[in-house]
């Protein structure tokens, strides 16, 4: 069974009135919204708060989730909503809105030819899994980015929300979350990229 | 192939990654990416990028759930979903 298949079974065991299905859902929910509020507010101590009082938020609301499917997007909003109070307390990122060009391929010019200016990616790892400097700086970098962005890339990329859903929570178009995502992902590209060429020295 | 070609792919290759564009997008694209080398190599680390970020974990694990909490958790779930009448 698929991740989200799991949750989804599990969310309809719960509403059935199935309470053995309480132990497994609170332990993957609980990992997963300190991960997700971790990476928005920035502050473990915010992280484990927001983690607890949205499963406390989920459990006294259960009954007005009417489909068990569209439980991680009707979680993640709650999550979203108590991230955004403690961050507006915490952190003031800047609101700036990146445009294509800046977060664009920039080019060299070499043998008259045109050349990608980029770092060397090809011996990265497939996964993070051993690579804990790595996960530093990808952590970083998402959380570094400007809230507007930030909030689309940890649902649609790290949560893996359809862009509906994600639209869903944060209250905006699909097409904006698409626009957002974009220029999120490109700017954490180019925080990797920047960081491997430190690296590398290139 | 133009500066411009480039620009434009740039600009849709989420959509494109994500299987969001139509057939005859992803056809134009792909033979456009095809021949041009900055274009694959740019490509290839947006891909990584979207890949690490599904595949994020924290280093840090949060605290178990304190005990009372849990209770609390538990009461809350009975209450709402009517098993305690
Ligand atoms: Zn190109």
């Amino acid at each position: 069974m698929s991740q989200v298949a799991e949750e989804v079974e599990l969310a309809r065991r719960l509403i059935a009135g199935d309470q053995t299905a309480f132990e497994p859902f609170v332990g993957i929910f609980q990992q997963k919204l300190f991960q997700y509020s971790y990476l928005s507010c920035g502050q473990r101590e915010d992280a484990e708060e927001v983690a607890q009082e949205t499963l406390l938020k989920v459990f006294q609301s259960l009954d007005q989730l009417r489909e068990p499917d569209r439980i991680r997007p009707w979680v993640f909003r709650i999550a979203r909503n108590l991230c955004y109070m403690k961050r507006r307390k915490s952190i003031f990122a800047p609101e700036v809105e990146f445009s294509l060009e800046e977060l664009g391929p920039s080019f060299r010019e070499e043998g008259g030819r045109r050349r990608l200016e980029i770092a060397d990616w090809s011996a990265l790892p497939d996964s993070l899994a051993m690579n804990a400097e790595l996960r530093e700086i990808l952590s970083a970098a998402i959380s570094g980015l400007p809230d507007i962005y930030r909030s689309v890339l940890l649902l649609r990329d790290v949560e893996e929300l359809s862009t509906e859903e994600a639209a869903g929570v944060l209250g905006v178009s699909e097409e904006v979350v698409k626009t957002r995502l974009h220029r999120a992902r490109l700017a954490v590209r180019k925080t990797l990229d920047s960081s491997l060429m430190a690296v590398g020295g290139a | 192939m133009t500066k411009l070609e480039c620009r434009q792919i740039f600009a849709m290759l989420s959509e494109y990654l994500d299987g969001e564009l139509p057939p005859e997008m992803c056809d134009q694209i792909e033979s456009h990416i095809h021949g041009c080398s900055p274009c694959v190599e740019f490509v290839k680390s947006l891909e990584t990028t979207i890949r690490y970020c599904r595949r994020m974990a924290l280093e840090h694990q949060p605290a178990p759930l304190p005990e009372n909490l849990k209770a609390e958790l538990l009461a809350s779930y009975r209450k709402s979903c009517g098993l305690d009448s």
